[in-house]
Formats: C-alpha cells, structure tokens, sequence
C-alpha cells in the first residue's frame, strides 16, 4: 500500500512518522482548496450560458427598446440616431390605428383563450376516462401543435377563403349563404381565433389531463361515498385541484395571444396582412409593430409599440393578480 | 328511496374490501389510475370528432398541395389527393429557394437543440441537486423571463445583429435562442426526482469532480428526459416563425420564413404555397408518428408541476 491512490489520500489515515508527510499535507491542502473551489464555483458556471445569453439577447434589448423609443431611427440607415424625446409614443398614441390593435389583440385573446381552455378542459376530462389507445388519441389530438403557425395560418387562409374558400362551400350546402370571412370586423377575428383554438387545444389538454391524473383517487372515493354524481365530482373535486394549473394556462395563453402574429399577417398575406386586414379589422399588437419597423421601416415608434406592449403586459399580469387572489379567497 | 339512489352505495352493500381495493392495483403505473371509469360511447364519438377536426387541415394541406389551384379553388373543391403534387412541389423549390431553406431550418434547429439540452441540463442539474448561494432568487429569475414575449426586444436585436455582422445570417436566429427557461425548469423537475442524491455522493467519494459528475452520472440519467426536451425543442426551432421573419431575408430563409415570403407575393399560387407548407411540416408530423408517445409524456410530465 506504498503507492496509494490521490483519491484515497484524502480518507486514508496518514502515515505515521513518514517522510512523505509534509508533501502529503500540503498537497492534500492544495487539494481540498480545489475541491472546495469546484464546488462553489461549479454551479453558477453550469447556470452561467442560461443568463449570460439572456442578458445578450433577452434583458439589455429590452431596456434598449426604451432608449430607441426616444430616438428617430430608420431602417435604411441603422447607425443614425437621432433624439426626439417623446415623440414616437405621441405619434402611436394618436394613433386610431395603434388603439385598433390593441382593441384586437385582447378581443382575439379572449376569443381564442377563453373556448380552448374550455375544451381543453372537457377533452382532458373525455381522455382522464379509461379508454382504448389512449395514446393514440392522445397524440392525435396534439398534432396540430407539429405544424408551424405559418402552414397553420395559410391553411385556414385557404379554408376561409371567400371564393373558393371550403368553409363557404360547406356553408352554402347547409343553406347559409356567403360569408367574406376576411373582411368583416367580427368574423376575420373568429376566423384567427380558430387557427390559434387549433393549434393549441392539444397541448392544453394534456397539461389538465396531466394534472387531473395527480388528483388523488381518495377524494373520488369520498365524493361517490356521499352520493356525488359525476358531474358533481368533476366540479367539486376535478375543477379545484385543478385551479393552479388553470391559471398557469390562463397566464401562458394569455402571453401568447399578446404575441399572435404569424395568424394575422398570413390570414390574407401580402400588403393586405402586414396592416391587418384593409380597415385593419384583425391587427394585432406584433403586426402592428411590424409595419411600422419592417413595412414603412421606423424602427423608433416601433419601438414606442414594444414598450406599450409591456406596458399592458404589466396591467394583465396586475388583473391575473388581482384575479388569482379573488380566486383564492372565494375559495375559502 | 331517492332517485338518486342509484349512484348512492349503501355502506352496508360495499363489497368486501379485498375486492374494493382490486383496481388500485393499476395505480402504481399511474397516480389517480385505480380510479379511472371506464369511457363510454360518447367519449369515443367525441374523441373522434375532435380527432377529424384535428387532422383534416392536415389532410387538406395535402389535397390542395396535389390539385391546381383552380381545381382547389372550384365551386366544387377536389376531396382525394390529385396528381399535381410533385409539380407543384418543384414550382415550390425553385419560388421559394425551399432547398436552401431546408438546409438552414436543419443547422438552425439542429444547433438550437444541441445547445439546448446541454446548457439547460448543465442548468436544471444545477438548480435541481447543488446548493448555492442564490438559487431560490435565481430559478425564480429563469421562469420569471419565460413571461417575457420576444417582442419587446426585437428592435434592438435587429441592429445589434446588423452591427454584429449577422444581419440576414442564421447566426442572428440561433444565438438568441441557444438556452431555453422551460428547458432549464423542465431538466430541473425531471432532476429532482430522477436522480439521488447517493449517487452523487457515491461519486464524490470516488474522487469525482463537478464536471466528472456531469458527465458519467447526470447526463447518463438525464437521457430520457433530454430525448423530450430534445424533440420540444427541435419542433419549437423548426415552426418558429416571428424573430427569423424579421432577422432573415428572402436571400436566405428558413423554411417558416421561405413560406411566409412566399405567400406573401403579389399573386401567389394557392397550391404551391400549399406544396411548401406540406414539405415545412411533414418532417415534424414524421417526428411525431414514431415518437407521439414519448412527446405527449414529456409535455405532461413537464406540466404537472407548472
């Protein structure tokens, strides 16, 4: 045992009246201190990429934003800035068009989140049910969230199509005549509401069916031992230990629809979707900063449009809120 | 008696409590299955409806992808697949520079994924098993940027890019997107339970240092769980669609990007657009085909917690 290993050195006993022992000692000091600096050190390495590309290309943008949005900046040359103080949020805030789209990114939002997460709900409730190839229902009812928003959105353009359209051709058969869904202020906005409805009913269904099978099966028991019906029990039982995970989906839909972009813009495509619709019937916040950056290239009030969207942002996120607390006490 | 008696069981009539406890034998594949009632007729019906609304735009896609646009857009649209699919296909490739396109959506995604799964589970890793000063504060900080939609910072980025010496290349749209918040959360619960703490401490007794750990212990455990997050990922890369529109140019696209120029000409041609909207999802519907059940576990397992 002359040659231990490094590695025993450290448990084994040291060798009495050895030579070796002050090399020993000091090494094994080296040593710890090494091992001490990997373990402080190690996790904020591991966690550094994650923040570090955050703060590149996530935190300094954003707080930049608010710096554009003071500036005068076009998109044919990108290093002239010039200051013009508020001027920008005056210009989007007396902007009819601007109040449009935020009119239509909450109607779209409550359109397109408030019938998904229902039907997420009641088809998690259908799959939470012993069934054969549960699998494959599962993942047939999950295969819209494969297809890009992109050949979502061109799809149903196709399906909403005013000549030639297959929803009007379905129509027209059950007698109901001719709808330009496009063009009118509400139908344009049903028509994105479905693509979106599409895309993620699935995906919120697995999230409650996820969360219904941690339900514990006692509380059932109770509940049919005091006589509850079924419906009683999914409103009782199912509804309540489902509250967190409801609200966490309310939050991300609700995200998500502040975001819709690719629906709108590709809903009729060309000049038509980049302004939303030709009296702007279905602009949303996104496009509308994409008009005015990318289209006609003013990258300030574009600007000016992020800093209002987080603006709203932080009102929604105050409403959820306030909303989750009145949740909770009603609750008690 | 009540009406409701029906679904009432007496105490007296339970059955004896060997044959109760029966079912529960399931339970231990799945919380909450010993309970599970059996679906009717109705469920099916419902299921299948919700199933054909699923997939006929799908299936339309392909039908108007194989007509020409005329015959899609009759007063009698077409209901089977036509012949027309491989012209319109090769129209779509040289309108839309879909070759090209393919080969960028590939390296995007494939570089996203890659980054992604190591940082994030070098992060979870972190988050889930080691302890540091901060850490509450800090996985508090990883979700609250989830919140945060892209929005609010594409304009800087844009001239960051541009000043950079990205402006319309792929470095633009991947580096932004090189660690994921839900990545990292979801490598993080998947690590809570999945790896013990013995094993770490077994290591560490052998004389393992943080980065041996990783490497022969973590990431052996973490597989299962990279493989989801893996394909998360790769389909969130691949469908991607608002930044790359933005950084990108019709010069060098991504096949999102390629399809949304393309409809976006003045007088597209419905069928080809469909052409290119087939070839942009059928390697992801491919995907989901063989590995359906694995990416509806992860997305419930990553969810529960939420």
């Amino acid at each position: 045992m002359a040659t231990s290993t490094p590695t025993r050195d450290a448990y084994a006993p040291p060798p009495r009246g050895s030579q070796q022992k002050p090399v020993n000692a000091r090494r094994q000091m080296w040593r710890s201190r090494l091992w001490r600096f990997d373990d402080k050190a190690s996790p904020y390495a591991y966690i550094a990429p994650f923040f570090l590309v955050f703060a590149a290309f996530g935190l300094y943008p954003l707080v930049y934003t608010g710096w554009i949005a003071l500036h005068r900046v076009e998109m044919t040359g990108l290093d002239q800035m010039e200051w013009v103080g508020w001027a920008n949020f005056d210009r989007i805030l007396h902007d009819a068009e601007f109040w449009t789209a935020v009119t239509n990114t909450f109607l779209i939002g409550v359109m397109s989140t408030v019938p998904q997460l229902l039907v997420a709900l009641g088809l998690a409730h259908l799959l939470n049910y012993k069934l054969r190839a549960s699998t494959f229902w599962r993942t047939i009812i999950l295969t819209p969230y494969a297809t890009s928003v992109a050949s979502a959105a061109l799809v149903f353009a196709l399906v909403f199509r005013a000549d030639g359209g297959l929803l009007n051709w379905v129509l027209h058969f059950v007698g109901l005549g001719h709808t330009n869904w496009a063009n009118g202020e509400w139908t344009s906005k049903i028509a994105i509401s479905v693509i979106v409805i599409w895309r993620w009913t699935g995906y919120n269904t697995l999230i409650y069916l996820a969360a219904m099978q941690a339900v514990p099966s006692d509380l059932y028991e109770a509940a049919s031992l005091d006589g509850a019906s079924r419906w009683q029990q999914f409103r009782k039982v199912t509804i309540p230990s489902l509250r967190p995970t409801i609200l966490f989906t309310i939050v991300i839909s609700t995200i998500g629809a502040m975001q819709l972009f690719g629906e709108p813009l590709l809903l009729e495509g060309g000049a038509i979707g980049a302004t939303g619709g030709t009296e702007n019937q279905y602009e949303t916040l996104s496009v509308y900063l994409y008009n005015y950056g990318w289209h006609l290239g003013h990258l300030g009030p574009a600007a000016a449009v992020a800093w209002a969207m987080l603006a709203l942002l932080l009102i929604i996120a105050g409403i959820n809120w306030l909303f989750g607390r009145f949740v909770r006490k009603s609750a008690v | 008696m009540t009406i409701t008696s029906h679904t009432h069981v007496p105490e007296t009539a339970l059955p004896a409590p060997t044959v109760h406890r029966a079912p529960k034998r399931a339970s231990r594949f799945r919380p909450g299955a010993g309970k599970q009632l059996n679906g009717g007729p109705f469920a099916y019906i419902a299921l299948a409806v919700v199933g054909i609304g699923s997939l006929l735009p799908l299936y339309w896609t392909l039908v108007a992808a194989s007509h020409t646009q005329d015959e899609v857009l009759a007063s009698t649209p077409p209901f089977l697949p036509g012949g027309r699919l491989m012209h319109n296909l090769d129209a779509a490739w040289t309108q839309a520079h879909l070759g090209k396109a393919i080969v960028n959506s590939v390296i995007v995604s494939g570089c996203i994924t890659v980054a992604t799964l190591f940082f994030c589970t070098l992060a979870g890793y972190a988050f889930a098993k080691m302890r540091f000063r901060g850490r509450g504060a800090l996985m508090t900080g990883v979700i609250l940027t989830l919140t945060i939609p892209p929005q609010l910072s594409v304009v800087p980025l844009f001239m960051m890019m541009a000043d950079l010496g990205w402006g319309g290349n792929l470095e633009s749209v991947i580096f932004p997107t090189l660690v994921s918040a839900f990545g990292v959360f979801f490598m993080r619960q998947y690590l809570l339970e999945a790896l013990p703490y013995e094993l770490i401490e077994a290591a560490k007794i052998d004389g393992a240092n943080n980065f041996r750990i990783v490497l022969s212990i973590v990431l052996p455990v973490a597989r299962p769980a990279m493989m989801v997050l893996g394909m998360l990922t790769f389909v969130q890369a691949w469908n991607d669609f608002f930044w790359p529109y933005l950084a990108l140019n019709q010069q060098n696209p991504t096949l999102q990007v390629a399809l949304g120029q393309l409809s976006a000409s003045y007088t597209p041609d419905q069928s080809i657009v469909m052409a290119g909207a087939l070839i942009s999802t059928l390697p992801l519907l491919v995907v989901f085909v063989v590995f359906g059940k694995r990416i509806v576990g992860g997305i419930m397992s990553g969810a529960v917690k939420g």
